[in-house]
């Protein structure tokens, strides 16, 4: 498309005007450079840089080597709330997939009030991460929600006290995250069913094929490009959890559902403890980067080499 | 699978999707149902039922007389504050993101291919990563915790979205149309505006619709770059439930968390169909 340029009009009006006009599109975009190259990746390096100093309430512009990422490692809340999500993020990468999948499924079996049903699942997506937390917050509680409702049923011995028990919240941040997430991957997943050939399936089917084994040779391998996109986007979204702890737990019991996004927000924000923040950041962003690059890296691959 | 005969599997299918349906939609029916009742009955009573007498006190006291933090004023300022600053970051980043897509599809430079991976790249980097500096920058500006510094967050933050949105829209209008009115002397503002505009409808419906969930329903910048008086209901309605003083009145909670959630599930409702496009075309490449 470059030979565009050569077409631009040699008009009458002045060659200032024409200048500009040449110019446009560039000047037009140059904002947007500015501000990419500067508040993305320059903050970035800023952000770098503060993690390599002693900054406290104030930035220290004073190098300090990685101590800071010395201290980091050698703290037990960080330890917890990497751990943390290592559990969160597989379970609800998991089973936001097998959610995703199961629901498209179903929703493809020429289904009555299909569209109803697809808006019923979407819906959460509608709803911030502080709407979910809050909702599900109740739902929880012991004193209010699901178990009590089954104690006054009369099913006196029930407890479901995994919101106040340190050793299980985590776990309650997975099934809010779920009820928010899945139905995302379900519609993506829908997608992608509802762009399968017919005519692949029924040849199959001719050819005396079980539904499973066509699901399991046919259907689920051409969903490949599906569980990719997907993967990235909840292992995006489980790396960046911030609104759904902070309105679920707070972080608590005392920081038992800590993860690094709220780690990182009560050091670099609450405590005043910029540098050590920074690091936390830094180590954020590493995780994101050594996910998502390999990920991308051997799917680029696949698609260049078929 | 086939026909549809009430067969077993069948059956399975139905009992599977109405159950995942009742999943769904247990959480907003226990913030409606809740929002309605008074405190008495929502305390002794079952959370999942329906209330035996319907009272909006609790809206009205979540609007306009809850306390988040110091102030008892209800949600309705922080309401405000959110559509203030929501409102023109909407506009302006799907603007830019508008100009960006045209240039980098119809008036392309050398470097934009790389610009354009440049801004891709951004939608992955955790926000983390650039608040610290963001808060000095703000303050050296000036316009830390006001309207003007949300608005200029999110329109920075929400441009790589916007433009990949447009792009990817502006990608299949045929570059010939573009060529013949360039030959015949148009301009880019010209071109932009009569022939890229009229057939943007449905892209921008999307673009406006996807900016105004997330910025509306964003926690993070709200609670960092906002304090006190000016923080967006989000904030205010995740201080007012974790307000711990006096009687935890759980109705007036619900009835916030829906008023906090009205203004997207609205969107939601009338537009869902551009809701999930938006959703599926940021999954594509986002």
């Amino acid at each position: 498309m470059s030979q565009a340029q050569t077409l631009s009009p040699a008009g009458s009006r002045g060659s200032w005007a024409d200048a500009v006009e040449r110019a446009l599109p560039k000047i037009v975009v140059a904002p947007s450079f500015v501000a990419c190259v500067v508040f993305f990746y320059g903050f970035i390096i800023w952000t770098a840089v503060l993690s390599m100093t002693p900054s406290r309430l104030l930035p220290r512009y004073e190098f300090d080597g990685i101590q800071r990422y010395v201290e980091l490692f050698g703290n037990d809340r960080w330890w917890l709330a990497l751990q943390n999500l290592a559990v969160f993020g597989g379970l609800f990468i998991a089973a936001c997939l097998a959610m995703g999948l199961l629901l498209a499924i179903l929703l493809d079996q020429k289904i009555r009030a299909e569209g109803f049903i697809r808006a019923v699942f979407l819906y959460p997506l509608a709803l911030s991460f502080i709407v979910t937390g809050t909702a599900w917050k109740w739902i929880l509680d012991p004193s209010i929600g699901l178990q009590k409702v089954v104690n006054d049923l009369g099913f006196t011995g029930f407890a479901f006290e995994w919101i106040k028990d340190p050793e299980m919240v985590i776990y309650t941040v997975v099934i809010a995250g779920i009820w928010q997430s899945s139905g995302f991957v379900m519609a993506l997943f829908l997608a992608g069913l509802r762009g399968i050939d017919d005519s692949i399936i029924k040849a199959a089917r001719i050819d005396g094929a079980s539904m499973p084994t066509i699901y399991r040779r046919i259907i689920l391998p051409s969903l490949r490009p599906v569980f990719f996109s997907s993967f990235m986007i909840l292992a995006h979204i489980a790396i960046k959890s911030f609104d759904l702890v902070m309105a679920l737990t707070g972080g608590g019991p005392g920081f038992a559902s800590d993860l690094p996004a709220t780690f990182m927000y009560t050091y670099a924000f609450t405590r005043n403890q910029i540098g050590l923040g920074a690091a936390s950041a830094i180590v954020m962003l590493m995780i994101v980067v050594s996910i998502i690059v390999p990920f991308m890296y051997s799917e680029l691959r696949r698609s260049r080499h078929g | 699978m086939d026909d549809k005969k009430w067969g077993p599997w069948r059956i399975t299918v139905y009992a599977l999707l109405i159950y995942c349906v009742l999943y769904y939609l247990l959480p907003l029916t226990v913030m409606l149902f809740n929002s309605i009742k008074d405190l008495d009955e929502l305390k002794a009573g079952n959370i999942m039922a329906f209330p035996s007498k319907i009272t909006f006190e609790p809206w009205v006291k979540a609007w306009s007389g809850a306390c988040t933090g110091i102030t008892c004023e209800g949600l309705s300022g922080y309401f405000w504050n959110s559509v203030s600053f929501v409102v023109p970051a909407v506009l302006i980043s799907t603007i830019i993101g508008a100009f960006n897509g045209y240039v980098l599809t119809m008036w392309r430079f050398k470097g934009a291919d790389a610009f354009f991976m440049l801004l891709m790249l951004g939608c992955f980097i955790p926000f983390q990563a650039i608040l610290l500096p963001m808060a000095q920058t703000l303050g050296v500006l000036g316009i830390a915790n006001s309207t003007a510094g949300l608005i200029f967050v999110h329109v920075v933050y929400g441009l790589a979205f916007t433009t990949l949105f447009f792009r990817n829209y502006y990608v299949s209008i045929p570059y010939e149309m573009i060529a013949a009115a360039r030959i015949d002397g148009a301009g880019f503002m010209l071109i932009f505006r009569r022939i890229v505009l009229p057939l943007s409808g449905p892209i921008i419906v999307v673009t406006v619709i996807w900016q105004f969930t997330q910025i509306w329903n964003d926690f993070l910048f709200g609670v960092v770059f906002s304090s006190g008086e000016r923080q967006p209901i989000t904030v205010a309605l995740n201080n007012l439930v974790n307000t711990s003083t006096g009687v935890k009145e759980y109705n007036v909670d619900m009835a916030a968390a829906v008023i906090a959630a009205l203004p997207t599930l609205f969107v939601y409702v009338v537009a869902g169909k551009y809701f999930v496009r938006g959703l599926t075309a940021g999954a594509v490449k986002g």
